[in-house]
């Protein structure tokens, strides 16, 4: 084996400009590999990193929500939560693998801003959440992505009365100005003709609002919501917009609202028993995660609760999406070098064995087998391969590594706001080990065929080659 | 200069073979299209161990037919070759390196060195495939460098030597193992007339101190004088043989 490796080290070396050749086209295949699948590697993370630090890892429904909760979230409401929780949070297997428990409610309404001049209403899509626990889970960066949100006091535990909204939702209801949004154009004053909601009933639901929350927070800026109780009763709250906050898709954007839980369960549940649509919970490592849920469906069916289990990926089918997607770019690039890596080697060393036949008839006469001549030539392509792919994966490193400190940044799909641009090579090993192996392998194979070739060849034939 | 006795001896063969080739009515033809040329017919004979035979024919005369047959890196056509005993005709391709490696050494007109390796690896190459083990391999190929002359030049490569030290390599190379039989197809013929006989002399020096069975081939008659047993090989039929007196 030693003098295997020498014998094909020192010819690869003999052929400097050839093997050059042959050896650029692997590093330049490892190069463009590594670089987009680092790039790849990196969407999958930050999408992935989005979802968790937004939903977690996996979502308890009541049964049925899923397929069609999104048409009366409210109808779907799990009774007696906290139980519900504190069974899951307790569960000896979960326990050490959950980072945060926490309990969503899901709403659909309308909302109106009839303060001042404005008199505006939209249909809202709204969640009410835990600010707190909201702000544990943005914390989630398990892939090292570096895209977490900075701390958010907008949404406070102590003032229930606060949310959110979508940027687009903000402008649609005229609160540019008053939340001091850039880039926010003011509603366009309409012509006297017209059609204007009834100025008697806007003022009806902003009064009615103001004595549901008690005459606070005054001044700042606020609107109504509107929507059906359990019930199907009409109620309304008042919200205090604490700021707006961009959404990746526009139609999110224009109809989100995101507020304290006890604000949308009184809005949902009214005076009646207060639930939630879903109990999101965050792991620590993703990896957990399959365990997680198989030990959450094992806790459902034993304790014969009318619950369902959704993780991550099937909530935001965005994400699987995008994963394919980029999986199906990166193995096409992969497909591509390896084709050219193939040929590239196939020529080499089909020159190689031509020029060497008269060498290949003297070591088959001192007694080399056949097949120590098809392994000496695997042996110079296996070579070539490693030696390129190595040489390309160290240039992937280096231009990852000046890209990575670069400081740029980019709106990746699923994103409302820009993050760094990062290219995941040097922290992804099993890319770097898979790319490696895999041009190796081409580079190993493409040269089986002149091996081949060589190894067939008669003695006494080679011994004439000139 | 190493000691003569150091130069690795022949193996008994694994046969009582009392004969190092025997050849029993070969043929060899070769086609070229439709066309057949028969390079060897009908050749009988025999080749005694211990002696530096001569095949000596014109150019085209079958002499290296005759060895590649021997050597076994070819196959008759007809008729039988049995080499130290060894029906070559009964060995798969495998059985037939193994055998060549074991028990022949090669030396070649152009000299065919491994290009890549240096002179010492060029000689440690054939102890390397019969797994001598590495003291042994490192003190063989030494002596047999000493022996042709070249300890100096062990590190230089084939491309840093001239035409009569890439013989001398080869020589030692095909020895190293002490094989049974050493062919030498024209071995002198890419040499000039001083640095060829001094070839000669050596191979006849390693032969007599080995007691290796050399058969050379050549189509110079004034190398006559130099065989212990003469074939004399025209159109493909050997017709003389000549032991020489006194040998």
């Amino acid at each position: 084996m030693k003098l295997l490796l020498k014998i094909a080290l020192r010819n690869i070396l003999r052929n400097r400009r050839r093997s050059l050749m042959t050896g650029s086209a692997v590093a330049a295949g490892a190069l463009a590999t590594l670089l987009f699948g680092g790039f790849a590697f990196y969407i999958f993370a930050g999408l992935e990193t989005n979802n968790v630090q937004r939903i977690g890892h996996l979502t308890v429904f009541r049964a049925g929500y899923f397929l069609f909760g999104a048409g009366n979230p409210a109808g779907y409401g799990i009774e007696r939560y906290h139980d519900v929780m504190t069974l899951i949070g307790n569960d000896p297997v979960l326990q050490p693998m959950i980072n945060v428990i926490t309990p969503t409610q899901s709403l659909l309404g309308i909302a109106g801003n009839f303060s001042g001049d404005n008199d505006a209403s939209k249909t809202f899509i709204g969640v009410g959440l835990i600010p707190s626990n909201r702000q544990r889970m943005r914390r989630w960066d398990e892939l090292r992505t570096g895209s977490i949100p900075p701390a958010d006091s907008r949404l406070s535990d102590q003032d229930e009365t606060r949310g959110l909204i979508g940027f687009g939702l903000a402008r649609i209801l005229g609160l540019c100005r008053a939340l001091a949004l850039q880039n926010c154009p003011s509603v366009p004053e309409l012509p006297e003709s017209a059609d204007k909601p009834s100025p008697v009933l806007n003022e009806d639901l902003g009064e009615l609002a103001r004595r549901d929350r008690g005459g606070n927070s005054a001044g700042a800026p606020h609107i109504e919501l509107l929507a059906a109780t359990v019930g199907g009763a009409p109620n309304v709250v008042s919200l205090t917009v604490s700021g707006a906050e961009p959404q990746a898709v526009k139609e999110l954007d224009d109809n989100y609202i995101a507020m304290p839980l006890p604000l949308a369960q009184q809005l949902v549940y009214g005076r009646g028993e207060h639930k939630v649509t879903g109990i999101e919970i965050q792991l620590h490592r993703s990896e957990d995660l399959r365990v997680a849920r198989a030990r959450l469906n094992t806790l459902i069916r034993d304790n014969h609760l009318d619950l369902d289990v959704r993780d991550f990926a099937e909530l935001t089918p965005f994400y699987g999406q995008a994963v394919r997607l980029f999986s199906v770019i990166f193995l096409f690039i992969a497909l591509v070098m390896g084709v050219i890596v193939l040929f590239a080697v196939v020529n080499t060393m089909t020159m190689n064995v031509m020029e060497r036949t008269n060498e290949i008839g003297t070591i088959r006469a001192m007694g080399v087998r056949r097949g120590g001549i098809r392994w000496q030539f695997v042996a110079e392509g296996w070579l070539i391969g490693a030696i390129g792919a190595s040489l390309g994966a160290a240039l992937a490193f280096m231009i990852a590594a000046l890209v990575n400190r670069a400081g740029l940044t980019w709106v990746p799909p699923g994103n409302a706001n820009p993050v760094p641009l990062h290219l995941a090579v040097i922290g992804s090993p099993a890319l770097v080990i898979a790319v490696w192996i895999g041009l190796v392998l081409v580079a190993t194979v493409a040269a089986l065929l002149p091996a081949n070739s060589a190894a067939r060849l008669s003695v006494v034939d080679a011994l004439r080659h000139v | 200069m190493a000691s003569a006795l150091a130069i690795a001896t022949p193996a008994t063969p694994a046969t009582s073979a009392s004969m190092a080739v025997r050849l029993n009515q070969v043929a060899r033809t070769y086609r070229a299209g439709t066309i057949e040329v028969p390079a060897l017919k009908n050749v009988s004979l025999e080749i005694p161990f211990h002696r530096f035979s001569m095949v000596i024919g014109q150019s085209g005369s079958g002499k290296t037919t005759l060895l590649n047959l021997i050597g076994c890196i070819d196959a008759p056509s007809g008729g039988t070759v049995e080499v130290c005993g060894q029906n070559v005709a009964e060995l798969n391709d495998d059985a037939t390196s193994d055998f060549r490696a074991r028990n022949i050494g090669f030396i070649f007109q152009s000299f065919s060195l491994v290009p890549v390796l240096s002179a010492y690896e060029n000689v440690e190459y054939p102890l390397l495939l019969i797994g001598t083990p590495p003291a042994e391999r490192r003190e063989r190929t030494l002596v047999m460098l000493q022996a042709v002359g070249l300890a100096e030049q062990a590190r230089q490569r084939p491309n840093e030597l001239s035409g009569g030290q890439k013989q001398r390599v080869a020589i030692a190379r095909a020895l190293v193992k002490g094989p049974q039989i050493v062919l030498a197809d024209e071995p002198t013929a890419n040499l000039d007339s001083a640095t060829g006989a001094s070839i000669i002399e050596l191979m006849r020096r390693v032969q007599a101190q080995s007691r290796t069975t050399f058969i050379f081939a050549t189509h110079d008659q004034q190398l006559i004088s130099h065989a212990d047993e003469l074939f004399s090989i025209r159109d493909g039929k050997v017709v003389e043989h000549r032991t020489e007196a006194g040998r």
